[in-house]
């Protein structure tokens, strides 16, 4: 099994959900972010996501574009993400990587396999790849034992909802919204329904994620989900922060609030 | 318009799932792909119902104004040494060839129940076609435009205004048609169910490639046969300006199947390909993935995409239709650079010898007809008959012409 597969059977086990916090490779810089991510998991995050900064990621909302824009503006190259991945994975915590798509193309898709296997990586979550256009890394991943987590969303058809969860492993990823990524007031009406509709054709694990950003709203989600994905409302910690001792402070409080929030699922 | 005027022409159609050879597909976020499966769903259905076809070309005859004319640019073709004939898209309502493709997205829209159009423009034609269309079909509509296109086609953002569309200025990225389609289409994802995401050119994911180059494909259906009523034969080449290419792809397709006619799509080489300011992506860019489709993008070593540069808002796009990028694959058409010193030389030249202003879009491909024709006449023996799309008009481009040549009045 795989090792977030792993922490999702445990925390199962615990009758809680799993925490998934996500934050892009190099901002605000490559030494910054292995920080960021490395205070999260101290601070109760039990899955990172590192995001690979791209140019143009039709899924982010403001927040976390701007952070990718910061990182790529500081030169962050897809091989300092492998290094952060790296780094990251060495605090013991599980590492998947969110990558638009055309980045892994250009690097080499099975080299690029190879390279994140070997740097600890557990897998991709992939927005923009749906698994109609996937061959290569269906293939690849195969080939280097990597996870890999196709989304779902609200205007999934069944049948589609199938064909996708067919091809994940790892866990499924559920968008709660239709939207991009970013903390919203209100979590979603449309989520329960369809991670109602996902286990109706799985065992694997649902994480939901788009608009989550408080303990609060980490329990709501906990209370019907597996995992509770949470990006935008992280990075803004050190988006705001007026400094990077300030920024990690507020990181730390807001991971503990999430993690709080996951280990106690409104039922 | 006759019944099969858009049926398929054999040996260009992409497979079901959108791919033109290695090149098309979708590449987005699963929410959008329901959206997309009923767009080609009522697509399809659409294309084979006479009653839209009828609606169609009534349109296109009674509100754009076409079939456009083929004119023969005497004075133009004996600079140049070609016959040189003209197909006159800019003579089209709105002033270029992108009202063909508004009109027929404006009637699926309709078809769908959607009451809302949403576009990207770069130059801003496209937004005006798509703020009329909006207007004529009483849809809201919300146009994003790049903030620096914005300021450089400031005269379409007030006509877009006029016709009731709201113009979203985007202060992303480059700031530029790029990022104003990213943002489109986080607006699409988040709107799906009332909105159809109005796409400009004959890119983007399946099934738009192929739709946006059957609404505008009248282009080359009306100019062949012109050609073979004003010549008696079919021209020796065909060539039109690539941005991301719907109007190169609207002349050429219908002149595929007579592989004796050549087909030419010129890119905008900005300060020239060996440079880094262009916006030739097949000349210079390389296979990769942008907005939903395989093709050829400007892109660096890790797959981040350029930034373009041209002359012309409309061209600058570091992108291409995947249509054009298989057809470059295959060689059934040639793509050349053209500078934006060649683009403004043929500019200045149409503008003089003929009456005419072209858009600077259409002036890339005046520009790159005028380095073919000596070739052309040398390899063919004799004088050769070449149509340009003249894919739309200048008037939008005065001001960055009258900039470039220097004759702006200073006060004004």
């Amino acid at each position: 099994m795989s090792r977030i597969g792993v922490a999702f059977d445990k925390a199962r086990a615990d009758g809680r959900a799993v925490l998934v916090g996500c934050m892009p490779a190099g901002f605000p810089t490559v030494k910054g972010s292995i920080a960021a991510m490395t205070a999260m998991v101290e601070a109760g995050v039990d899955v990172i996501e590192v995001e690979i900064p791209y140019s143009d990621p039709v899924m982010d909302g403001p927040v976390i574009q701007k952070a990718s824009d910061i990182a790529l503006a500081g030169g962050v190259r897809t091989a300092d993400t492998l290094r952060i991945i790296e780094a990251v994975a060495a605090t013991g915590a599980p590492v998947v990587t969110m990558t638009y798509w055309n980045p892994i193309e250009r690097y080499g898709v099975d080299v690029f396999a190879r390279d994140l296997a070997a740097a600890g990586g557990t897998g991709l979550i992939t927005p923009d790849l749906i698994p109609d256009e996937a061959a290569e890394w269906l293939a690849a991943s195969d080939a280097h034992g990597l996870d890999r987590t196709f989304l779902v969303s609200p205007s999934s058809t069944d049948a589609r909802v199938a064909m996708t969860v067919e091809n994940c492993r790892g866990f499924v990823y559920a968008t709660a919204v239709m939207g991009v990524t970013g903390a919203r007031a209100r979590t979603s009406d449309a989520a329960p329904t369809l991670v109602s509709r996902v286990r109706a054709v799985t065992d694997l694990p649902v994480g939901v994620g788009l608009g989550v950003g408080t303990g609060a709203q980490a329990s709501t989600v906990a209370g019907y989900a597996d995992g509770v994905i949470v990006g935008s409302a992280l990075v803004r910690c050190v988006l705001d922060a007026p400094s990077e001792a300030e920024g990690l402070a507020a990181l730390r409080t807001l991971s503990a609030e999430l993690a709080e929030g996951v280990r106690n699922p409104a039922r | 318009m006759s019944a099969d005027a858009l049926a398929p022409v054999a040996g260009s159609q992409p497979d079901s799932a959108g791919h033109f050879g290695r090149f098309g597909g979708r590449f987005v976020p699963e929410a959008l792909v329901a959206a997309l499966d009923e767009l080609d769903g009522a697509w399809r259905t659409a294309i084979a119902d006479e009653s839209f076809q009828a609606e169609f070309g009534a349109l296109l005859r009674d509100y754009a104004g076409t079939p456009s004319l083929l004119y023969e640019a005497r004075r133009f073709s004996a600079k140049i040494g070609a016959r040189v004939l003209l197909k006159r898209e800019d003579l089209n309502h709105t002033g270029a060839h992108k009202v063909r493709n508004v009109l027929g997205q404006a009637l699926l829209t309709k078809r769908m129940g959607k009451t809302r159009v949403i576009a990207e423009t770069g130059a801003g034609q496209h937004g005006v076609a798509t703020a009329t269309a909006a207007a004529l079909f009483d849809l809201e509509c919300v146009v994003y435009m790049g903030e620096v296109d914005t300021e450089r086609q400031a005269l379409n953002v007030a006509r877009m205004r006029m016709l009731g569309a709201t113009v979203v200025p985007v202060t992303t990225g480059s700031r530029t048609l790029k990022d104003a389609m990213n943002e489109a289409m986080r607006d699409w994802v988040a709107n799906v169910d009332e909105t159809h995401y109005l796409i400009g050119t004959a890119a983007g994911p399946h099934p738009f490639p192929a739709m946006v180059r059957d609404f505008v494909r009248g282009i080359g259906d009306e100019a062949r046969q012109q050609c073979l009523d004003l010549t008696g034969a079919l021209p020796d080449a065909v060539t039109a300006c690539v941005g991301g290419g719907s109007n190169a792809l609207g002349i050429f397709h219908a002149f595929v199947p007579d592989e004796d006619v050549r087909l030419y799509g010129f890119e905008a080489g900005g300060d020239g390909v060996t440079t880094s300011r262009h916006a030739a992506s097949i000349t210079g860019g390389s296979a990769g993935v942008l907005h939903g489709a395989r093709t050829y993008v400007l892109q660096d070593a890790d797959g981040q995409t350029l930034e373009s540069h041209s002359i012309s808002a409309g061209l600058d796009y570091p992108g291409v239709g995947p249509e054009h990028a298989w057809l470059h694959d295959t060689g059934r058409a040639s793509y050349l650079p053209v500078t934006d010193a060649e683009a403004m030389a043929a500019f200045e030249l149409l503008c003089r010898t003929e009456g005419i202003i072209p858009a600077i879009e259409s002036a890339h491909a005046l520009a790159g007809t005028v380095t073919l024709a000596p070739k052309l006449a040398a390899e063919l023996g004799r004088e050769p008959t070449i149509v340009v799309n003249l894919s739309g008009r200048g008037d939008k481009d005065v001001h960055t012409a009258g900039d470039y040549f220097g004759i702006l009045d200073k006060e004004h």
